[in-house]
C-alpha cells in the first residue's frame, strides 16, 4: 500500500516496525541514522517517514528540517518516536516540520493506528 | 527469515553496552568531551526506549535515572566526573545482567546503584525526573447527542504532512457528519498558494461521543489550529482550543511555493511525479548478522571443497584431456578465491577485544592504587573470530601481570624520573601472514637475578650454570613458576605464564619476552591469521609426505656435497655468511629407502631463530586444511596437525616452533665440545 521510511539507530525498533507494517501491506525501507534517511529519501518517494530523534551522525530533528526543505517532501507526513513526555521536544519537532508523534513504548496497534491516520490509500 | 525483534534487541543491547563501556572509560579521561556525553546519553536512551518496547521493564525503569543524569550532564546542569563514570560502569554491568539473566540479580543491587548516583549528582531519592508522564487528564465532558465543531487550521499545516480531509474522515468515523467548508479566506486563483490551507470547516457531528474523542482526532495538530466544540443546538461552546501563538513555523522556503503547482485543491497531496530512481546501493552501511556456528560450518565445507579440488587437480594432471585440465584449473582458482573470501568473512577487528581490557585496566588500576594509562594501537588489525576469542584469556593474564608486577607503585615511580602514571600499551600489527600482538609496560622490568635464584631453588638449573638472560627469562613459562613475594588476588598463584604459553602455542603461535631493567618489559605474541586453512609447503622425506607452514619458510636451498663436506658431520650450514643449524628429517623420522641424491634444505624461522630442515624433495605449495590430531597423539610434539592430500592420503603438518627449538638444542650440544 504505502512506502514507508523508518529511521532509527536501533535495529530492533526498525525490525519491529517492519514486522508490524510489512504484514499490513506496506513496503518498509530502513535507515540507521538521519543522514542515511535523508539520502534514501532523496532516492525514492515515500508516503510516510517514521523517525527516532536521538541518533548519531544526524539526529532526527536535523533530518526532519532537511526533509521539509526537499520539494518532494512537501505534504508528506513525518512521524517521530519519542520517550519524552516533555512537550518542549514535541513543539521543537513540530516546528521542525513533523506531522505527529508516537510515544515509546508503543504497541503494534498504536503504530498501525497512527499510520492509518496519516496514510490514505 | 525474519528475526525476532526481542533477540535483535538483546544483541543490540549487548553492543550498546560494550560501546557504552568504551565511552564511559574515555569519559573518565576527558570528562568534558561533548561527543562522549552525547554518545553515552544516546546509548542509555536507546536501551531504555527499546527495552520498554520489548518488555524489558526492569531495564527501562533502571536505565531511566541514568538517562536523566546524562541528559542533565548533556545540558550542562551537572558535570561529569570519575565518580559518575564509575557508578555508570556498575550500572552498565547491572543492565547487562538484567537483560541476560534477570533472575540472577536482586533489585536491591540496582537500588543501591541508583542511590549512589543520586548521592553523586546531589538529588534526593526519587526526585530525579521521575517521569512526569502523568498528564493532567482533561475532564471528560458529558456526551451530548451531537456536536457542532468549528475547525480552522494554520495555513502551514499542509506542508508538514497534515491532511485535513483525512481528519474529516476520522470525524466521520465517529458518526454522521455534515461538513461545510468555509471559503471566505481563499483568494483568487492567481493569488492562491496551493500549499496553504485557507479553508475552514464547520462540522455537525451526530454521534453520542465525548469531547475527548473529538479532540483525539486532532491530537497532532491541536497546537496549530482553532477548534471549537459545542453541543448541537447550543450556542455555548464546551471546549474551545485556541493555540498560543505557535513557535516560529519553519519559514516556508521559496522552493516550497514553486513545488506542487499542479495541486488542484489545497487539501490534496502534492502531485509529486513518481520518478523511479534506481535504488542506490548503500553497501557502506549494510551488514548482515550471521550466527557464528554457520560461519564455522561454511569454513568446514570450504575445507572439504579444497580437499576435493586437490583430488580433481591430481586427476587432471595425469589426464590428457585438455578440457578436464582447464576446468580443474578453473575450479582451483575458484576454490582458492572462495577460501580467501570465507576467511575474510570470519575476520573481525581486534578493537572489539581490546576495548574489553580497558575496563580491566580501569578496575585493576583503581584496586591496586596504581594510576595507569592504557594505550591501544592497531585496533583495525583483523583476525579470525575464533582466534580472537581464544586470545582473550592469555591477554587478560598478560595485562594483569603488567599492572601487578610490571608497573611499580606510584611512590616508587616517584623516586625515578618516570611519571607517576604508568603506561601499558596493547598493540597489534600484521607481519606477513601473521599478527604480532604486544603487551608493553613501562615498569621496573624483569628481575633476572631473582628469576635465576628461583630457578636454582626449584632445581631447574645447576647453581652457576652459564645461561643468557633470555634463557633465564624462559623459566617464567615453566609450570608453577612464580617469583611474586606475596600472592595477591590477581596474580602470582602459579597458574600463569605456562598456561598462556600453551594456549598461544595451541594456536600455532609463539610467545616472546623482552625486558629492559628499569624501563619495562614487553611480551610479544606472534599468531597466524587463521586456524582453519593455511598455505603449506608439501615436501617428501623418504616415503612420507609432510607439510611445512609456508609462513615459517624463509627460503629453500640445495644441500650440496660441498656443504656436506664442510659441515664435517656437524649440522651447520653457511647461509650467506651466517651459520644456520639444520636437522636431517630422514634421521628424525627414521625414513626408509634411499636418500635422494639431491637433498634440499628448507630454512624456517620462528622469531629471530632459524633452522634448516633437510628433505628429499620439495613437491610444491599446498592449500592445507588443518585437521587436528586425535587425543591419542596429544604427546606428539613435532606435528601440530594433519591434512588430507589430493590422492586421499594423509600428510602430517610440522610444528616448526618445536623443530626450531630442537635444532637449537642440538646446535648447542654441537657447539659445546667445540668450546671445550
Amino acid at each position: 500500500m504505502a512506502t514507508i521510511l523508518t529511521v532509527d539507530d536501533s535495529p530492533s525498533i526498525r525490525q519491529m516496525i517492519k514486522l508490524v507494517l510489512g504484514p499490513a501491506g506496506h513496503a518498509v525501507v530502513e535507515a540507521g541514522d538521519g543522514s542515511e534517511g535523508l539520502s534514501k529519501a532523496k532516492a525514492q518517494n515515500f508516503d510516510l517517514v517514521i523517525t527516532d530523534l536521538n541518533m548519531p551522525v544526524m539526529n532526527g530533528m536535523q533530518m526532519i528540517k532537511a526533509l521539509r526543505a526537499l520539494p518532494s517532501f512537501v505534504g508528506i507526513p513525518i512521524v517521530f518516536l519519542t520517550t519524552e513526555s516533555d512537550d518542549a521536544v514535541k513543539q521543537e519537532a513540530k516546528a521542525a516540520g513533523a506531522t505527529g508523534w508516537i510515544t515509546k513504548p508503543f504497541k503494534p496497534e498504536q503504530l498501525l493506528a497512527v499510520v492509518a491516520k496519516l496514510v490514505r490509500a | 527469515m525474519e528475526l525476532d525483534p526481542t533477540e535483535i534487541f538483546r544483541q543490540e543491547a549487548a553492543e550498546l553496552l560494550d560501546s557504552l563501556e568504551t565511552v564511559l572509560l574515555d569519559l573518565g579521561q576527558t570528562p568534558q568531551d561533548r561527543d562522549l556525553i552525547d554518545a553515552a546519553f544516546r546509548a542509555l536512551h536507546t536501551i531504555k526506549g527499546s527495552g520498554a518496547m520489548f518488555g524489558f521493564d526492569r531495564v527501562a525503569a533502571f536505565t531511566h535515572d541514568f538517562e536523566t543524569a546524562f541528559d542533565l550532564i548533556r545540558k550542562g546542569r551537572i558535570d561529569a566526573n570519575r565518580d559518575i563514570v564509575t557508578v555508570s560502569l556498575s550500572a552498565k554491568d547491572y543492565i547487562r545482567t538484567l537483560i541476560e539473566d534477570p533472575d540472577s540479580t536482586d533489585p536491591i543491587i540496582g537500588e543501591a546503584i541508583v542511590e549512589e548516583l543520586h548521592r553523586l549528582i546531589g538529588v534526593s531519592d526519587g526526585a530525579v525526573g521521575k517521569a512526569t508522564a502523568i498528564e493532567a487528564a482533561p475532564e471528560t465532558a458529558a456526551a451530548a447527542s451531537g456536536w457542532r465543531i468549528e475547525i480552522a487550521f494554520e495555513p502551514g499545516i499542509l506542508r508538514n504532512g497534515t491532511n485535513p480531509l483525512a481528519l474529516l474522515d476520522d470525524l466521520r468515523a465517529l458518526g454522521t457528519c455534515r461538513v461545510e467548508a468555509v471559503l471566505d479566506d481563499v483568494p483568487e486563483l492567481d493569488a492562491l498558494d496551493p500549499a496553504s490551507c485557507l479553508i475552514t470547516w464547520t462540522v455537525a457531528l451526530e454521534a453520542p461521543c465525548t469531547v475527548d474523542e473529538i479532540e483525539d482526532v486532532f491530537m497532532f495538530v491541536r497546537d496549530e489550529m482553532k477548534l471549537v466544540i459545542a453541543p448541537l443546538g447550543a450556542d455555548e461552546p464546551v471546549a474551545e482550543l485556541i493555540p498560543e501563538p505557535v513557535a516560529e513555523q519553519s519559514a516556508p522556503p521559496a522552493r516550497v511555493v514553486t513545488a506542487p503547482t499542479e495541486a488542484a485543491a489545497p487539501a490534496e497531496k502534492p502531485v509529486a511525479e513518481k520518478v523511479e530512481i534506481a535504488r542506490r546501493s548503500d553497501d557502506k552501511t549494510s551488514s548482515v548478522r550471521v550466527q557464528a556456528e554457520r560461519l564455522d560450518e561454511l569454513m568446514d565445507r570450504v575445507g572439504e571443497l579444497v580437499i576435493a579440488q586437490a583430488r580433481l587437480s591430481q586427476i587432471a594432471n595425469s589426464s590428457h584431456d585438455l578440457a578436464i585440465k582447464a576446468i580443474a584449473e578453473e575450479i582451483e582458482r575458484l576454490a582458492s578465491g572462495l577460501r580467501d573470501t570465507t576467511m575474510g568473512v570470519r575476520m573481525v577487528p581486534m578493537g572489539s577485544l581490546f576495548s574489553r581490557f580497558r575496563r580491566l585496566v580501569h578496575d585493576l588500576s583503581r584496586d591496586l592504587g596504581k594510576p595507569v594509562d592504557f594505550v591501544t594501537v592497531g585496533e583495525d588489525t583483523e583476525m579470525d573470530k575464533t582466534m580472537i576469542e581464544r586470545l582473550a584469556d592469555p591477554l587478560v593474564h598478560l595485562i594483569r601481570n603488567a599492572i601487578d608486577h610490571g608497573i611499580e607503585s606510584a611512590d616508587r615511580r616517584g623516586q625515578t624520573a618516570k611519571s607517576a602514571t604508568g603506561r601499558i600499551e596493547l598493540a597489534a600489527r600484521y607481519v606477513g601472514a601473521q599478527v604480532l600482538v604486544t603487551v608493553q609496560d613501562d615498569g621496573a622490568g624483569l628481575d633476572t637475578a631473582r628469576i635465576r635464584a628461583k630457578a636454582e631453588e626449584n632445581g631447574l638449573i645447576q647453581p652457576g650454570a652459564n645461561l643468557s638472560e633470555h634463557e633465564i627469562h624462559q623459566f617464567l613459562f615453566h609450570p608453577g613458576f612464580s617469583t611474586a613475594k606475596t600472592i595477591s588476588a590477581l596474580s602470582g598463584r602459579g597458574v600463569g605464564m605456562d598456561v598462556v604459553k600453551r594456549t598461544i602455542e595451541a594456536m600455532r603461535g609463539t610467545i616472546d619476552l623482552t625486558t629492559i631493567p628499569g624501563h619495562g618489559s614487553s611480551v610479544t605474541l606472534r599468531l597466524p591469521l587463521t586456524l582453519a586453512i593455511i598455505d603449506g609447503l608439501l615436501i617428501r622425506v623418504g616415503e612420507g609426505r609432510y607439510i611445512i607452514p609456508l609462513s615459517a619458510v624463509e627460503e629453500c636451498i640445495e644441500l650440496t656435497a660441498a656443504d656436506e663436506a664442510r659441515a664435517k658431520g656437524r649440522s651447520f650450514l653457511n647461509v650467506r655468511g651466517e651459520l644456520v643449524p639444520f636437522l636431517r628429517l630422514r634421521e628424525l623420522f627414521d625414513a626408509d629407502g634411499e636418500a635422494d641424491p639431491h637433498q634440499k634444505v628448507i630454512v624456517t624461522s620462528i622469531g629471530d631463530t632459524r633452522v634448516g630442515l633437510v628433505v628429499d624433495q620439495i613437491i610444491g605449495s599446498h592449500q592445507t586444511v588443518i585437521k587436528s590430531l586425535s587425543k591419542l597423539h596429544s604427546d606428539v610434539t613435532m606435528f601440530s596437525g594433519a591434512t588430507i592430500l589430493g590422492d586421499g592420503s594423509a600428510a602430517l603438518i610440522m610444528d616448526v616452533a618445536q623443530l626450531v627449538t630442537l635444532g637449537q638444542t642440538r646446535a648447542e650440544s654441537d657447539r659445546a665440545p667445540e668450546a671445550a
